[in-house]
């Protein structure tokens, strides 16, 4: 973080800190939903459970995805700092185009879900598996937006100190939501499918 | 400012050792290697590492200078993330026992509960 910032002396570290504490108040929120979850994943009322829903290969292809765009992020943001436009641009470019896959890919999994009939409404299981997920989704969803404003700014405007600033919170945003489907992976789909 | 965190290097370790970690959870389960009890532990292990992973070499927490603003506000969150979560599945835990137990619901929770815990009467 501020280290990033140390490269250009101009950038105001307090501005990164402040955002720094929104994404873990966002975290807290994030923490409520897994309790949530926890608390309601044996929940399923007679119907399916995790692991007659989720495909490993699919969510693995998922989780692949964003990690990788957290990497190219970072690569993004790091040729910003060096004032390189084009590089930047370019790697801000990659980043987007990976999180719109990912974005497609659950999306395209909550469709088959709801036309399968298995949607929030089915069980307990299910309103906290859609609300987890789909609070993730959302935040992906703004992440992409901001993304692409920020590609349209850098463009017109070139690397200005402001534009830098909120390129790196947008790192950190990014890097952040990647951290939560870590958890999503991980408690959601593999203890999904031990537990049967 | 330590040389590390500013290259493309720190990205790249951070994102192989990721990638090894996703891949390992994902083989220990889909392959089922062990007992159930085994695996949960497994997986969750290699999550907690992996946040590691990335606090480090994604979002460099800890590596700023002092005083550690960041890791502070880190470190609050993280308590009232696990009173949260544990807590939460704390007292549900009990609520279920103290009805009758989950998932076969007894027709008369009272008596199965005293006949549990060994209450003679």
């Amino acid at each position: 973080m501020s280290q990033l910032t140390n490269s250009n002396n101009q950038v105001d570290s307090r501005n990164i800190f402040g955002f720094w504490v929104y994404l873990m108040t966002d975290c807290i929120l994030f923490a409520t939903l897994f309790a949530t979850f926890a608390v309601l994943r044996n929940n399923t009322y007679g119907g399916p459970s995790g692991h007659e829903l989720f495909s490993l290969n699919f969510v693995l292809s998922e989780t692949v995805i964003l990690l990788t765009s957290s990497f190219t992020c970072g690569l993004a943001v790091l040729a910003a700092g060096r004032n390189e436009k084009k590089q930047a641009i370019f790697w801000f470019v990659v980043t987007f185009l990976l999180g719109l896959a990912f974005l497609t890919l659950e999306i395209s999994e909550f469709r088959h879900l709801y036309i399968e009939g298995n949607s929030w409404r089915r069980s307990g299981f299910l309103s906290a598996f859609f609300t987890l997920v789909g609070t993730h989704g959302l935040h992906i969803t703004a992440g992409l937006i901001w993304m692409f404003v920020m590609i349209l700014k850098t463009m017109k405007r070139g690397l200005l100190v402001a534009n830098q600033r909120r390129l790196i919170m947008l790192s950190l945003f990014w890097h952040f939501l990647d951290v939560i489907w870590i958890f999503i992976f991980t408690i959601v789909y593999l203890l999904g499918a031990v537990s049967r | 400012m330590s040389k590390l965190t500013t290259s493309p290097k720190s990205y790249l370790i951070g994102f192989l050792l990721s990638l090894c970690l996703t891949l390992a959870a994902y083989l220990m389960v889909s392959r089922h290697t062990s007992s159930n009890g085994v695996l949960v532990f497994g997986v969750v292990c290699l999550a907690l590492v992996q946040l590691f992973v990335q606090l480090k070499f994604f979002l460099h927490l800890g590596s700023e200078s002092k005083p550690k603003w960041n890791l502070l506000v880190f470190g609050f969150m993280l308590g009232v993330l696990l009173i949260l979560v544990f807590g939460s599945l704390w007292i549900m835990y009990n609520l279920n026992y103290h009805h009758g137990g989950y998932p076969v619901s007894p027709a008369n929770p009272d008596a199965y509960t005293k006949q549990d815990e060994g209450i003679k009467l």
